[in-house]
């Protein structure tokens, strides 16, 4: 009964995927064919692969992709974990304004700030580049925000007994906050990763060349390029596209999972 | 400013202040870039759009004028974002009930026996993981009139399908059924990590009370306790279901005439299509206000009853 | 009647044998406590007499009948657990009430909006509301019935929780180590509470623990169990006086009993104290041994410690010769004397309090006689 009920919400789940790879590895004819097979009859995915990569630079695609989370990531990471240590274990006037302010700043859904930030850049010529998909998101909300929890949660007198051994607050951070921190800082470069890896709507705004596009805007790219007009080399073009990620989950999948329920529990 | 406050080692009040003042300048070192920032991409930008909303600017004008709220005027007279609302709505309206009571379905069958626990967490999290932009293509080829999966398997049984994405009528419910595809498996492991941290001493008293069948479990010991999980997983998906733009853009530009058009699609559109800055910028208040009021009402609604403390 | 009987009750996880075959007659009334270290598999037994979890082999009745196959709601047992597991998003008033109201309201009744309009569910919550009105009074927490347990502290959980087990007047009150989560002067407080509910109501208790002063000063009869077997069934006199077993003459007590191999004798002392052939370890009480000067004593060593409590004092003797691992223990009454670390003494315990075990560790009586199980 639990694996009926659970093997057709998995079907669910898994019919696009196995639809996408289906359809990626079948000849134009069958796909259009009344009859309906879910193997195709003769193999034409070698064909469909080859125009997609062809017609469109997918490599290029996941390497900008790469390139683009890495950059925003470490980003992140330079400008955030400095400002949660202070939030967490520093004593300042204003520290808990401050941690409104950012509170605050979590409920603001990042489209919101499209228009003023595609000004900035275009006011500093920015537009149309790499730095045009990394600068906005230098600043993270949710980064400072779970990386100030997980430091509360390291207690005062580990930091203490540093101090005395002569420890600068640099060197704290660096040698005893950091590595506590490793989970936290896995939650959030995954759920920083994922979500720039898939992201339409910021590069559909702020880029123009084919060369600069990540995943998500590869995708839309090539399905109004001509060779996108053929449904088999298209699907081969998104199981490309959508592969990585997923690999990367399935290889690495309680991670995932327990970063999102570390994320949930702050 | 010296605090004249007692250290609790007993120093010297001079060098407790010399301390406090240095924990000060490195804090504000520390701060220093993210505090910047969060000026320049965060609220700086915020404040600019509110001030855009009150001109007629557009990029690339070298000169603008103040309208007052004849911005905000066009914009509640225009029956297509009074459209785009409505759409908003009912699109929310499906998918966060649509997500949260199949997420939690999944996540109590999947709890209720250990039998191949890892298999199907991961099966249900793929859509969550994947790129929308596309899978919305390969939802687009599924949904296709004549070739898609979907009209195919209703041949089947006789019945025969529509034309999902071309005909006002079903779009929208097709385009919520994609997001509940995408977002189930994300409360789903939610809901999943609130599940196993329920103490089992508590269904132990329970059986012993008396509440041992399906429904009492669910009813004394499940749902009572999920009740913070479910108040996150609520709030969040709602919150993402505001955001749809992806599936929109990619399949529907918001047609047909309208029927699936979503406000941070009108939001694009007229900012970045037409380059309709002003406009753009007052949409941007009204869509902003309109989910940072609907979070927070949600919030502090149910932080009342389901916090046990 | 309200006795429990258990029959060669054999559990297993995986390949390990959590209980090996336990077989235990709890008389009605009786207050029984089954002592045992962590991971004995005492909790694991309880769990089995309540019904959530299920014996693989053996019997198990209570009131005469057997329970195998009743779900703990049919078995008539009420049980405290050591996490009390109220329900956190109930008051305490309905946290008593819950297991009247499932046994009494049919599931209409039970709805929330809807059972309010069911027939007859008014006249039973005005009895339902009256028992846990009482139950409360008893227990001293009727000023806390509209609270919620994150309100409270852990006396008060532990009474709300004492509560919603005696408001269903069972036969039988199962207890995992209640008392484990509180300090230790509610601890104290708590153990004269708890006895005094059993000497009020008469019922069967069962009280697991893994705390030998706990389990002496409540309970009628100790079972002490470890690793899976039940070693030993008596009274705590019993228990204490006459161990059948090294392990609970070594768990029992406090300070512990004085454990010394046969060797450790000096050679003379054979004569005095009578030691059985097939003797392999010594016991005897702390309060069981006086100090003497070395030469008139069967053991000897230095003093290594001095434990002074007021009305008595503890003297910590490192013992010289073969093989005794840890101090003996020597209780004295305080008088003028003048004890320093490090002064050479003598122990002298008194040989007809001197306890017997063979290499196997059961008990030797007479003449090389093991002691049989009963």
């Amino acid at each position: 009964m639990r694996h009926g009920a659970l093997l057709l919400t998995t079907v669910f789940a898994l019919l696009p995927f196995v639809w996408m790879i289906s359809l990626s590895l079948k000849p134009p004819e069958e796909i259009f064919q009344p009859a309906f097979h879910l193997l195709p009859q003769t193999l034409h995915g070698f064909d469909n692969y080859r125009i997609a990569v062809t017609a469109a630079p997918m490599h290029r695609f996941l390497l900008n992709g790469l390139f683009v989370c890495a950059a925003i990531f470490s980003l992140q990471m330079l400008v955030c974990i400095p400002c949660a240590y202070a939030l967490a274990k520093l004593r300042f006037r204003g520290r808990d304004t401050l941690f409104s302010v950012v509170l605050l700043g979590l409920l603001i859904p990042p489209q919101a700030l499209a228009i003023p930030h595609f000004v900035l850049l275009h006011v500093f010529g920015l537009l149309d580049t790499y730095a045009a998909l990394i600068l906005p998101w230098m600043i993270s909300t949710l980064g400072i925000f779970l990386m100030r929890q997980f430091f509360r949660a390291v207690p005062d007198e580990l930091i203490d007994a540093a101090r005395l051994d002569g420890l600068g607050e640099f060197e704290i951070i660096c040698r005893i906050m950091l590595p506590v921190a490793v989970p936290a800082l896995t939650a959030f470069g995954i759920f920083s990763v994922v979500a720039h890896w898939n992201d339409l709507f910021w590069p559909l705004i702020a880029i123009r060349s084919e060369e600069l596009s990540t995943p998500a805007l590869g995708m839309l790219l090539f399905r109004d390029d001509e060779a996108g007009q053929f449904t088999g080399p298209l699907m081969a073009g998104a199981v490309i596209i959508v592969a990585p990620l997923i690999l990367a989950f399935l290889f690495a999948q309680q991670r995932f999972i327990d970063s999102i329920s570390f994320t949930a529990s702050n | 400013m010296k605090h004249a406050l007692p250290s609790s080692k007993g120093e010297p009040m001079a060098l407790v202040a010399g301390r406090r003042r240095r924990e000060q300048g490195i804090a504000w070192l520390a701060m220093a870039p993210a505090v910047a920032l969060l000026i320049l991409l965060l609220f700086g930008p915020i404040l600019a759009v509110a001030v855009f909303s009150f001109t007629d600017w557009q990029i690339g004008s070298p000169s603008l004028r103040f309208l007052g709220f004849d911005n905000y005027r066009a914009l509640f007279a225009d029956a297509v974002f009074w459209k785009a609302l409505a759409n908003t709505a009912l699109y929310v309206a499906i998918v966060v009930p649509g997500t949260v009571i199949l997420g939690l379905v999944v996540a109590l069958l999947i709890e209720a026996r250990p039998a191949l626990r890892s298999f199907y967490r991961a099966a249900h999290f793929l859509p969550v993981m994947s790129t929308m932009a596309a899978m919305a293509i390969v939802w687009s080829t599924m949904l296709h009139p004549t070739i898609g999966l979907v009209n195919r398997l209703l041949a089947e049984f006789g019945v025969s399908g529509v034309n999902w994405l071309r005909d006002e009528r079903t779009v929208l419910p097709a385009l919520a059924v994609i997001g509940i595809w995408q977002s189930f498996g994300f409360a789903m492991v939610l809901f999943v990590a609130g599940l196993k941290s329920i103490p089992q001493s508590l269904y132990d008293a329970a059986a012993i009370d008396g509440a041992d069948g399906l429904l009492d479990r669910l009813r004394t010991v499940t749902m009572p306790m999920l009740g913070p999980v479910t108040m996150f997983v609520l709030i969040l998906t709602a919150k993402r279901a505001f955001e749809v733009f992806d599936t929109v853009r990619v399949l529907t530009k918001g047609g047909p005439n309208f029927a699936s058009d979503v406000l941070l699609h009108r939001l694009y559109t007229e900012s970045f299509d037409f380059l309709r800055t002003g406009y753009g910028a007052a949409l941007t208040v009204v869509y902003l206000a309109v989910v940072m009021l609907l979070t927070r009402a949600q919030a502090r609604m149910l932080d009342r009853r389901v916090h046990y403390t | 009647m309200s006795d429990i009987s258990l029959k060669s009750v054999v559990k297993r996880h995986g390949d390990a044998l959590i209980l090996r075959g336990i077989s235990l007659d709890i008389r009605d009334g009786e207050f029984m406590t089954l002592l045992g270290p962590s991971g004995c598999g005492k909790s694991t037994l309880l769990r089995i007499i309540a019904g959530l979890d299920m014996q693989d082999s053996g019997e198990v009745m209570i009131a005469g009948r057997s329970v195998d196959g009743l779900r703990p709601k049919e078995r008539d047992v009420a049980m405290v657990f050591q996490s009390y597991a109220l329900y956190p998003h109930l008051s305490v008033f309905d946290n008593i009430a819950l297991p009247l109201r499932v046994r009494r309201l049919g599931g209409l009744q039970r709805m929330p909006l809807l059972g309010g309009l069911m027939p007859g569910r008014r006249a039973i919550e005005t009895a339902i509301r009256r028992e846990v009105e009482e139950t409360a009074a008893a227990l001293d927490i009727s000023h806390l019935l509209g609270r919620k347990p994150g309100q409270l502290s852990g006396g008060q959980r532990q009474r709300a929780a004492l509560g919603r087990a005696l408001v269903r007047h069972p036969a039988v009150f199962l207890m995992d180590e209640p008392l484990s989560n509180l300090d230790a002067k509610l601890r104290v407080q708590m153990r004269a509470e708890i006895s005094g509910l059993h000497r009020r109501l008469g019922s069967t208790f069962l009280f697991v623990t893994h705390d030998q002063g706990e389990a002496m000063t409540m309970s009628d009869r100790v079972a002490v169990m470890m690793g899976g077997e039940l070693i030993q069934v008596g009274t705590p006199e019993e228990l204490y006086h006459d161990p059948h077993d090294l392990r609970v003459a070594e768990f029992i007590g406090s300070p512990r009993i004085n454990v010394m191999p046969v060797e450790a004798l000096v050679p003379e002392a054979g004569n005095r104290c009578a030691v059985f052939p097939g003797a392999a370890t010594l016991a005897f009480r702390p309060e069981a041994a006086d100090l003497s000067p070395p030469a008139t004593a069967l053991l000897s060593g230095r003093i290594a410690a001095i434990e002074n409590l007021g009305s008595d004092i503890f003297i910590e003797v490192a013992v010289t010769g073969e093989g005794a691992a840890l101090p003996i223990i020597v209780r004295v009454k305080p008088s003028s004397d003048r004890f320093i670390i490090g002064d050479a003494v003598g122990i002298c315990p008194d040989p007809k309090r001197i306890i017997q075990f063979a290499a196997s560790g059961r008990r030797l009586r007479t003449q090389g006689r093991e002691h049989v199980a009963a």
